[in-house]
């Protein structure tokens, strides 16, 4: 049995979503295989020799890769899998869009988002916006599966053994080019790799308000911003900070609601958090339900007296 | 240029579903069940392509239940031209879904398809990059804006990291993503209209396609419930909590 990861990384490093995923792939057992796909990611190559218990890196370095389009990266991993049992990737935006692409390609139901390894073959995911939790059998020969990095533990580095092997990339025809793009500026930890998470909701009113009430908390506690869907459709927050059902979903050790109801689509994206803090003025706010600790209060008082008092 | 938007019959985005006791699935007797809403937003978006004089035609197709003609005639009142209901009570999954509609667009010949990313009840968000696959078509996923222009279509992206702007030629397969539009309501005199317009009813075997599942649900569990914490009164309170109960700061 042996195993493909597809990792996510930025050129440079390995991101720690691909070492949660590790941990899923060890739970199936087997050899394990890892998948540098980009242009010019030699150092990433590099550093993904370091994850523990991985006996081979392959190295797809071409310009085709550059952006992250599906089509290429579905076609690549077309190709390289008669040579796996189960390819494995980080539930993200470039996976989401690229593995379905090959499940088509190669005949097979993919398994999204799971949560837990039940058997090489089992595995739980979530449903109805966290609401179900399904333990699904996959009857393909070969699994593709993403993996919902929230809930899986990142792996430490090994002794950095693994083989490295470049991959020759067989050009695509004709399929969506990339224009540009506008990422969101910030020094910021990763939403889905932060230890704390501060996210504001429809209650923060603007984008001055949101941005002048939660980066100082923020900043004090080395943390990332989230949004709920109300603060990112009103453009107080952009769209790749939204959490829940449909954005991103994350499990920081601390995760501090701001005037955020708590509606199921956005509590399935934080729930998996250690502590949860909320703060909203209605006491009967559902968020309430889910949260640790709770305070019943404005938000415009509570934040800056909250970063005032932690010095 | 013809469009083709599939809708699903999904439980109402309101309501919290409860899990079987037995866990054999969830409870959807005498459940609201409305149209997914990434669906509503690409129905939106075709009539706008419509109303800009870029489309002629809307065909709503879903495959489910012979209920899943509600969720046609709301695609039709919204103002989609005629339906396509592909019926089995059978649970379809995304590869099958994106089989059986490859034999629509064959039938069809849309320029165009413009999925939902997400079906709020699986959550696989799978089916529209597969359709695309199936038919070797350009996909541009997550869509948060549309431009058409003659034989291209311009399209941008909600990804991790912000916005990314890709082009594909037509056709190709669009899915819509929160931040695209938001969907008109049905108005009384077009409720009525859309009884009148045509829903052809099939069969999966009609298209030859096999819809066996690939994925058994061996069981269905409740999530791990979380417990409502405690108030606390005053932010000191809580920086002490959150200090020394539960060690996060
Ligand atoms: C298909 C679909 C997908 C979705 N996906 C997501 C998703 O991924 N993530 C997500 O978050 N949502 C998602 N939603 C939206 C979700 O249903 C809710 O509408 C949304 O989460 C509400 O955002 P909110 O809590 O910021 O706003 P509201 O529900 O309006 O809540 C604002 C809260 O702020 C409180 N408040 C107001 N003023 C103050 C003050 N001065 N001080 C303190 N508290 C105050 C209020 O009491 C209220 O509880 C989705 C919806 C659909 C239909
Ligand atoms: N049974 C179905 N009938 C019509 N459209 C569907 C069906 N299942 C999925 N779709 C379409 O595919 C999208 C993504 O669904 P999914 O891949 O299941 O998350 C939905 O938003 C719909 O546009």
């Amino acid at each position: 049995m042996t195993t493909l990861i597809i990792a996510e990384h930025d050129g440079q490093t390995v991101k720690d979503a691909t070492r949660k995923t590790l941990t899923a792939a060890l739970a199936i057992g087997g050899d394990i295989h890892v998948l540098v796909a980009g242009h010019t990611v030699g150092a990433a190559a590099t550093a993904a020799r370091r994850l523990a218990g991985v006996g081979k890196v392959l190295v797809a370095d071409d310009a085709s890769l550059a952006h992250d389009l599906a089509e290429p990266l579905a076609a690549l991993i077309v190709a390289l899998a008669p040579a796996y049992d189960a390819i494995l990737a980080p539930s993200n935006a470039v996976t989401k869009s690229a593995l379905p692409r090959a499940a088509a390609l190669l005949d097979v139901m993919q398994v999204s988002d799971i949560i837990a390894v039940v058997a090489p073959d089992t595995f739980e995911r979530p449903t109805y916006a966290g609401n179900a939790i399904e333990t699904v059998r996959s009857s393909d020969a070969l699994k593709l599966i993403t993996v919902r990095t929230a809930s899986f533990k990142a792996t430490a580095d090994g002794t950095g053994e693994a083989v490295v092997d470049a991959i020759a990339v067989a050009p695509v025809t004709s399929f969506s080019r990339f224009v540009g793009e506008h990422l969101t500026e910030s020094s910021r930890p990763e939403l889905a790799a932060a230890r704390v998470v501060v996210s504001g909701g429809r209650a923060l009113a603007s984008a001055e308000n949101f941005n002048a009430v939660l980066t100082p908390l923020a900043d004090r506690l080395g943390a990332a911003i989230g949004a709920s869907r109300a603060a990112v459709d009103a453009g107080y927050a952009p769209n790749d900070w939204q959490v829940g059902q449909t954005g991103k979903a994350v499990s920081p050790d601390l995760y501090i609601a701001v005037g955020i109801s708590g509606a199921i689509q956005h509590i399935a994206g934080m729930k998996d958090s250690k502590v949860i803090v909320a703060i909203n003025k209605d006491e009967e706010a559902p968020i309430f339900q889910v949260a640790d600790y709770g305070i019943v209060g404005d938000l415009f008082e509570i934040v800056p007296a909250l970063t005032k008092a932690l010095g | 240029m013809k469009i083709l938007v599939p809708v699903k019959r999904v439980v109402d985005y309101n309501i919290k579903v409860h899990v079987k006791a037995d866990g054999s699935g969830v409870d959807l007797a005498n459940v609201k069940m409305s149209m997914n809403p990434f669906d509503e937003i690409a129905v939106e978006e075709a009539l706008r392509l419509r109303e800009a004089g870029k489309a002629s035609e809307i065909i709503a197709v879903s495959i489910g239940p012979d209920k899943a003609q509600d969720t046609l005639r709301t695609a039709l009142a919204m103002g989609a031209d005629r339906g396509i209901l592909i019926k089995t009570d059978a649970t379809v999954e995304p590869l099958a879904v994106a089989k059986l509609l490859k034999a629509v667009v064959a039938a069809e010949a849309p320029g165009l398809v413009i999925l939902g990313k997400q079906a709020i009840d699986d959550d696989c968000n799978q089916t529209g990059q597969m359709l695309a696959a199936l038919l070797g078509w350009p996909q541009a996923t997550f869509a948060s804006k549309v431009v058409i222009d003659g034989t291209a279509a311009e399209v941008t992206r909600e990804v991790d990291g912000g916005l990314q702007t890709v082009a594909v030629n037509l056709p190709a397969v669009i899915t819509a993503d929160l931040r695209l539009n938001e969907p008109r309501y049905a108005s009384l005199p077009n409720i009525m209209k859309a009884k009148k317009k045509p829903i052809a009813i099939s069969s999966p075997a009609d298209f030859g396609v096999d819809i066996t599942p690939r994925l058994t649900v061996l069981k269905t569990a409740d999530p791990k419930a979380r417990k409502a914490g405690i108030r606390v009164g005053s932010v000191d309170e809580l920086i002490a909590k959150l200090k020394t109960e539960a060690e996060v700061l």
